[in-house]
């Protein structure tokens, strides 16, 4: 309203009520001053620039050609600088928000960590799952010994050996099955050997197997890693 | 008040605008097939108040989110009603949705000049969908978790930039803080505002359009208001009454146990319309890595043809082939939701999975119970970790129950609801039960007579269907031991009962007790139960008894507290004999150590104490130094932790916080 009440002491018409409403309802738009520029003949119309246009020309600067030139500039910047001033809030949110990308995952020592001892393995091959603890960062916390995830371990011929527990296929918690002495998914059925290997479903590779060390003769430790899931061979995730 | 009126219409022109609102023309009159999208922005409305209030009360981050929600769920007066109603209402959603496309498409709404108008519904379908998803995780509880975990891995499937997707849509490599922070924001700001955003645009654009009349038109055109606005109002009423009907049935919406990355939980399954495409992964087609077809690629085209489908319905074959490809994909999406559902209830795996959902109802329960009884320190995952009601049985299970039973099983097992008669037991086998009812029984799971002199002969109910046996029957959800126990059964270890049991002479030497270990051959059995305890007269046998009040008194049970307080002269009465008629301390020191002996203490026999020092080293002198039958020392080989092992005997000794009377809503 501001526009009209100025255009209104230089001396144009004052629109009235009704006139403005049938041109709202005629309009797609309820933009008083764009239903003004498009009905000049009207006397409803009063727009700035048939006010201004004369005295600027008056005073002999430009012409025609040149206003529309320079019209053409200045729409130019105002799409510039309004796609600036709008670029700043996302870029700097989206700055923050690429930061999983880039941020430094924490590795202290060689990656290791301390599940359990040997006899706490069952003897007779059966898989046993133990709970991984250690530090972990979440964002603001940092938490001591938590459990961070969980592995099976099992003997296989006087050997000890670890498997991830998540499943190469979409990540599910795969269970150890006693009745069938197998591994089982939940999740989209997928069936794994003791060792590992697929009997059967969707997985697209075997069970995760992690390095492991038998350090002080009876400690067991695993260097404990999670795996991009879906593909065919295991990809640390960092 | 009229001049008022006039006023605030005179500076807001609110009067043509309400008219313009109302009297839009309806060719052929208004009909109960167009009230969808009414019912879908009452829908979005709904949950955008009862979004903006949970918000009051919802903190998003890994320690928090699923203490927020069981506070809002449980504590806060109103607050099941709030989160019930946000929760079915989202439930409807997706059927609302589909009804609305459905009629687009079959009265062929969608067609030039509306093709925009239709992508934006499709974005706004999808957009709802995403909400769906986003939402789900945001309790923080175990079905959410391990569920939402699958759909985010889906994001590493995308082709070159699939593992950067994910690590932005987690907030980094691991759930965490980030993960739910991430989700809320996309929750509750993003994706609510893109949803604005385009309701505004698709009513816009549907106005500017006007409706599509389905033909043949019955009546006379007619205006928006009054009739199609109350067939809208009515229909409105009826998706919120069926929402009511099911916030009040359930008490508001389930909440599984607090998300542990550590706990298995064979049972995560995303929402129920999500089923197909969970479904659809299964399928042999797209094993190993040709995962991305069945996730992304046709999933894609196909909402890519959808988009197409305006231009494919220019012609009349067009049109009938959209229709068609649609109640197709209903149909296959139909059958691929009921075999999964199938699958889960009667499948192969079925037992597993309806115990996994029994494992976490017990878990969601007792954390419920903690969270409001001691209070949370910490986190809500934290009181379960400590809790020796949750620990005591999944230590158990996994530690001694290679030798050991618990009742007969591994300490797992949940009591179900006791079938009346074998009619009963069968009628609860039935699929139709296992979808429908909490108090379904799995074939593969034990039953054992009631009443039986044995109490731990379990069978699986299977094996008990075919006997035939008539007779009411206890139930539980558990698998049956391929192997016979080979040490004792510690449910009630050192009772009154236990112990009464345990000098019997013929159940010494059963499976039950040591019948399984080189015990039943040593001295105990040999030189005193099957020597003289044998042969007791009455009098004897009476002293026997007072021996084992005195015995099982030391263990200081706090479920025999009133008892052994009451009690306190035959126990004096049972010391006396332990030492001096029945002479326990030939064999066993009693009250002051003895290294001469080769049974173990009976000091403290059963205590807290007692118990962890003999799990720690069962060959420790005070024991069996030298007849320890293949019992590990979990202490001294560093198996357990001396938590853990006094989570297992305060588990055993039944000492822990039982649970109040007052209900937990859930
Ligand atoms: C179409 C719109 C929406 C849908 C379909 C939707 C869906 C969901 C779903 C499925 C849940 C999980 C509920 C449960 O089972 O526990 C949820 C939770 C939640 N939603 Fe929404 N939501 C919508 C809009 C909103 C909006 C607009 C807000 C806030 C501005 C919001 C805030 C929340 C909060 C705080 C929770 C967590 C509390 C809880 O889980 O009970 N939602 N939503
Ligand atoms: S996540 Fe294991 S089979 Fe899909």
């Amino acid at each position: 309203m501001d526009n009209n009440e100025e255009i209104n002491s230089e001396g144009c018409t004052v629109p009235n009520q009704d006139a403005v409403d049938e041109a709202i309802s005629n309009s797609d738009s309820a933009i008083v001053s764009e239903v003004s520029v498009d009905d000049r003949s009207s006397p409803v119309a009063c727009h700035l620039s048939e006010v201004k246009i004369p005295a600027e020309s008056e005073e002999g600067f430009t012409s025609e050609v040149d206003l529309e030139e320079r019209r053409g500039f200045v729409k130019f910047l105002c799409i510039v600088i309004g796609g600036i001033v709008s670029a700043v809030p996302f870029g700097a949110g989206i700055w923050a928000y690429l930061n999983p990308l880039t941020r430094e995952k924490e590795g202290g020592g060689d990656g290791f960590i301390k599940i359990t001892t040997l006899d706490a393995i069952p003897a007779n091959g059966t898989p046993a799952k133990f709970s991984v603890i250690a530090d972990k960062e979440d964002a603001w916390n940092k938490f001591k010994n938590i459990s961070v995830g969980a592995i099976y371990l099992l003997k296989e011929g006087g050997k000890v050996k670890a498997l991830h527990t998540v499943c190469p296929h979409l990540g599910c918690f795969i269970d150890y099955r006693s009745s069938k002495n197998d591994f089982f998914c939940p999740c989209h059925n997928s069936n794994f050997k003791l060792d590992g290997s697929i009997v059967s479903g969707v997985s697209p590779r075997p069970m995760d197997p992690l390095k492991i060390e038998i350090r002080n003769k009876e400690e067991v430790w695993v260097k404990f890693q999670n795996f991009q899931p879906g593909h065919d061979h295991p990809i640390p995730l960092s | 008040m009229k001049a008022l009126f006039n006023w605030i219409d005179h500076r807001t022109g609110i009067r043509s605008l309400t008219k313009e609102a109302l009297f839009e023309n309806i060719p052929g009159g208004s009909r109960w097939r167009y009230v969808w999208g009414s019912t879908l922005t009452f829908a979005l409305f709904v949950q955008f108040v009862t979004g903006v209030f949970l918000w009051m009360g919802y903190s998003a981050s890994s320690g928090d989110a699923w203490e927020s929600v069981n506070y809002i769920q449980n504590e806060m007066t109103g607050g099941w009603l709030l989160r019930g109603i946000h929760h079915w209402m989202a439930q409807a959603m997706p059927i609302l949705l589909l009804l609305h496309l459905m009629q687009v498409l079959v009265d062929g709404a969608y067609k030039a000049p509306r093709e925009v108008n239709f992508w934006f519904g499709v974005i706004l379908l999808k957009l709802v969908l995403a909400l769906s998803l986003t939402g789900y995780l945001l309790p923080w509880d175990q079905k959410g978790y391990w569920a939402t975990k699958v759909a985010t891995n889906l994001a590493n499937l995308v082709p070159f930039i699939g593992p950067e997707i994910q690590k932005l849509v987690v907030g980094g490599t691991d759930y965490g803080h980030h993960t739910l922070t991430r989700f809320f924001a996309l929750h509750a700001g993003v994706l609510p505002a893109l949803i604005v955003l385009l309701v505004v645009g698709h009513i816009y654009l549907f106005r500017r359009h006007g409706i599509t009349p389905a033909e043949p038109r019955k009546k006379k055109d007619a205006y928006f208001w009054p009739d199609q606005v109350f067939k809208d109002a009515v229909a409105c009423l009826a998706v919120m009454a069926t929402v009511m009907f099911f916030v009040i049935w359930y008490h508001g919406a389930h909440l599984s146990s607090p998300a542990d990355p550590s706990e298995p939980f064979s049972a995560a399954r995303p929402d129920w319309y999500f089923l197909y495409l969970f479904q659809f992964l299964k399928l042999p087609a797209f094993a190993g890595n040709k995962e991305v077809w069945g996730a992304i690629y046709i999933p894609s085209m196909f909402v890519g043809l959808i988009c197409l489908m305006p231009f494919i319905g220019k012609w009349k074959v067009g049109h009938f082939f959209n229709v068609g490809v649609m109640f197709a994909f209903l149909g296959g999406a139909g059958a691929l939701t009921y075999l999964a559902k199938h699958e889960d209830v009667s499948g192969s795996n079925s037992a597993i999975y309806l115990k996994a959902l029994l494992d976490n109802e017990r878990d969601a329960r007792r954390a419920i119970e903690l969270a409001r009884h001691q209070g949370i320190e910490t986190t809500a995952l934290n009181l379960l970790k400590t809790d020796p009601k949750t620990q005591g049985p999944k230590l158990f299970a996994q530690h001694c129950a290679s030798c050991h039973r618990y009742d007969g099983h591994d300490g797992l097992a949940h009591s179900l609801l006791d079938a009346k008669s074998l009619h009963d037991l069968k009628r609860r086998t039935s699929s139709f039960q296992r979808f429908a009812s909490s108090e379904a029984i799995h074939p593969d799971w034990l039953a054992r007579l009631k009443g039986g002199a044995k109490t731990n002969d379990w069978q699986t109910v299977q094996a008990v269907l075919s006997a035939n046996i008539e007779g009411s029957y206890e139930v539980i959800a558990s698998t049956k031991f391929k192997e016979a126990p080979s040490a004792p059964d510690l449910k009630g270890f050192a009772s009154r009962q236990w112990i009464i049991e345990l000098l019997k002479p013929e159940m010494y030497i059963s499976s039950r007790f040591f019948g399984g270990t080189v015990h039943k051959d040593g001295d105990m059995y040999r030189r005193f139960l099957n020597r003289k305890v044998i042969k007791y007269n009455d009098e004897e046998k009476e002293m026997l008894k007072l021996v084992a009040l005195a015995l099982s008194a030391e263990a200081k049970l706090p479920l025999q507290s009133n008892i052994d307080e009451a009690d306190e002269t035959l126990i004096k009465q049972g010391v006396d004999h332990l030492i001096d008629d029945i002479s326990c301390i030939n064999c066993h020191a009693f009250q002051e150590p003895d290294p001469d002996v080769e049974g173990p203490d009976l000091t403290g026999y059963g205590s807290r104490q007692w118990i962890i020092d003999f799990v720690k080293n069962p060959e420790h002198e005070k024991f069996y130094p030298e007849t320890n039958d293949r019992m590990p020392s979990f202490g001294k080989k560093n198996i357990l932790t001396e938590k853990e092992i006094g989570l297992i005997a305060d588990w055993i000794r039944d000492d822990y916080y039982k649970g109040s009377n007052s209900s937990v809503t859930n």
